[in-house]
């Protein structure tokens, strides 16, 4: 089917995409690199080339990195935590013969087609507002004192919410990974004796492992670059300041363009580490 | 799994589900209850659930506080248009892709996908440069040129997956039955590519309804979405708890009727094929 002539047409038919991502990476990138190593203050008139890893240094020994770096971490970590070990529970559940189980499943589902913004705006307000939230309702109710959870545990509580959003989407894809498990397979093991901690330990976790993994690697990606959660609800405050808020606060609220184009080039390698296990995964797929 | 399972064991598995699947799905129960109450009622001790006046008058004021009607048309403009263009450029280099595979072919495709992982914090202040310099910050054109390159990648490997499933052998068989290439592509390809093209555009829709990083950084007002439209209660003023539901209601009850059709393409679209 292939002729000279296909193989051709076929290689223009690509250009259009290939060239318009080619340069939506190169361009931005660029400029931002280029960015890093000025001093760029636009509010202050300032535009001095070629300040060399001044930006970098400043970037990496500001007090703030840490801080923000490590929220990070705890974000992601966290968020990952509750969804894979949530989700595997979750998909293992459904998996079950029940009664309305398409029902269930589209309410599990549900949260996760919730905008962000909406979704962080209505946690915040409607439920852990210490005075009119669900949440202080319920603690009261149980003779508790209301938590003001935005600001006494502010990173657990926007950690809660993105978790929310999230559970669908490990959920989802560890059920379509756990349904295609041969019932066979967990039958015969049963048949010799073997406990259910044991079928789960030894048949589902490693026939649930690549899609764990898709699972991590992508959900990682994503909650890298958080942002309008914590854009509605705390603003960054209360040390719930991650990488990517810190670096968009550099360039968009505080104008110093240099300082902040450092931080985006390490956000951007900081992500490439995380994309090439992807692919190696994603591209093993394709060779079958 | 088709086991025997006893009916008591059937219904204790249907009670944890149930009784899960409704605590995770609540808070939107919730946020639809409370768009029917008034602010009174919205934060009443102990909270309302269904015994209140049901009153829709938070759906008319907020459409005229904050003109809801022109938030959600920049929305559909945006995810829509987004979509279509996006489309436009990668049903082509999917089917080549797909039909024509060269020997750079996967590593084309892989290098697609990494554009995706490219925060987009690290390349936010050129864009918003060029923007400005082109005279096009905060306009249909900028949102719908900036959300169809970030999807880009997702459709073409949505795409370039369900092609991969079509036999090329039912082409061939057409051929050699002496079908033309216009017969072939409008009769034998088209129906068989079209649930793809159809799940492909369903799943960037609702991903481009709810990108919430571009469509909140450049707008501000003319071609601002219903992202920015919720960003705006949060900061409030007096009671607006009912105001606040019935704007979320609106932003969000579109896509959710769209996302639990497309569930199931959902995850083949977001592994990039990994988990079928």
């Amino acid at each position: 089917m292939a002729t000279q002539h296909s193989r051709s047409a076929a290689r223009l038919m690509m250009t259009p995409a290939v060239i318009l991502l080619l340069g939506w990476m190169l361009v931005p990138l660029v400029m931002t690199l280029y960015f890093s190593f000025l001093d760029y203050r636009p509010l202050r008139g300032a535009f001095d080339c070629c300040v060399g890893f001044d930006n970098y240094v400043r970037f990496f020994t500001s007090s703030s990195f840490w801080p923000s770096v490590l929220t990070t971490l705890q974000m992601v970590g966290g968020v990952l935590a509750i969804t894979v070990i949530g989700g595997i529970f979750l998909a293992m559940l459904l998996d079950q013969p029940i009664w309305g189980q398409g029902v269930v499943r589209i309410l599990v589902i549900a949260p996760f087609f919730v905008m962000p913004t909406v979704s962080a705006l209505v946690w915040k307000n409607m439920f852990m507002n210490p005075v009119n939230g669900l949440f202080a309702y319920l603690w009261k109710f149980f003779g508790l004192t209301p938590i003001d959870w935005l600001s006494e545990l502010p990173l657990f509580s926007i950690i809660f919410i993105v978790s929310w959003q999230w559970l669908p989407f490990a959920t989802l894809i560890l059920l379509t990974a756990i349904q295609s498990l041969d019932g066979e397979q967990l039958e015969a093991a049963e048949m010799d004796g073997a406990g259910v901690v044991n079928r789960f330990v030894y048949i589902v976790l490693p026939h649930l492992a690549r899609a764990i993994t898709v699972v991590i690697l992508i959900q990682t990606i994503f909650l890298l670059s958080i942002f309008a959660e914590v854009f509605v609800t705390t603003g960054g405050s209360f040390g719930t300041r991650t990488l990517t808020y810190l670096i968009y606060q550099r360039v968009i609220e505080s104008q110093n363009i240099g300082l902040g184009s450092a931080g985006g080039i390490f956000a951007v390698i900081l992500a490439n580490i995380i994309a090439i296990f992807l692919m190696k995964i994603v591209g093993r797929n394709l060779d079958r | 799994m088709a086991r025997a399972v006893s009916t008591r064991k059937r219904a204790i598995y249907t009670v944890i589900a149930w009784t899960i699947g409704l605590l995770i799905f609540f808070p939107i129960l919730w946020i639809f209850l409370t768009s029917f109450k008034t602010e009174a009622d919205a934060i009443a001790d102990p909270p309302l659930f269904f015994f209140f006046d049901w009153t829709t008058e938070n759906y008319g004021i907020v459409q005229e506080r904050s003109n809801y009607l022109r938030f959600l048309y920049n929305s559909i403009i945006i995810s829509v248009g987004s979509t279509i263009l996006g489309l436009l450029i990668a049903v082509p280099a999917a089917w080549s892709m797909a039909f024509v595979p060269g020997k750079r072919t996967k590593d084309i495709l892989l290098w697609m996908l990494s554009t995706k992982m490219l925060p987009a914090v690290g390349v936010l202040y050129p864009i918003v440069l060029i923007a400005r310099s082109l005279n096009i910050y905060d306009t249909y054109v900028l949102l719908i040129g900036v959300l169809t390159l970030i999807n880009l990648p997702i459709i073409v490997w949505m795409l370039y997956t369900y092609f991969k499933e079509i036999p090329v052998d039912i082409l061939e068989a057409a051929r050699m039955d002496g079908a033309s290439l216009r017969n072939e592509i409008l009769y034998v390809l088209t129906p068989m590519a079209l649930p793809g093209i159809a799940s492909t555009m369903l799943l960037n829709i609702i991903l481009a309804w709810n990108e919430a990083f571009w469509t909140l950084t450049l707008t501000t007002v003319d071609a601002a979405p219903l992202t920015a439209f919720i960003a705006s209660y949060s900061s409030p003023e007096g009671l607006f708890y009912a105001k606040l539901s019935a704007a979320s209601t609106m932003a969000i009850a579109p896509i959710l009727v769209m996302g639990w059709f497309s569930q199931k393409q959902l995850v083949r679209g977001l592994t990039f094929g990994a988990v079928k």
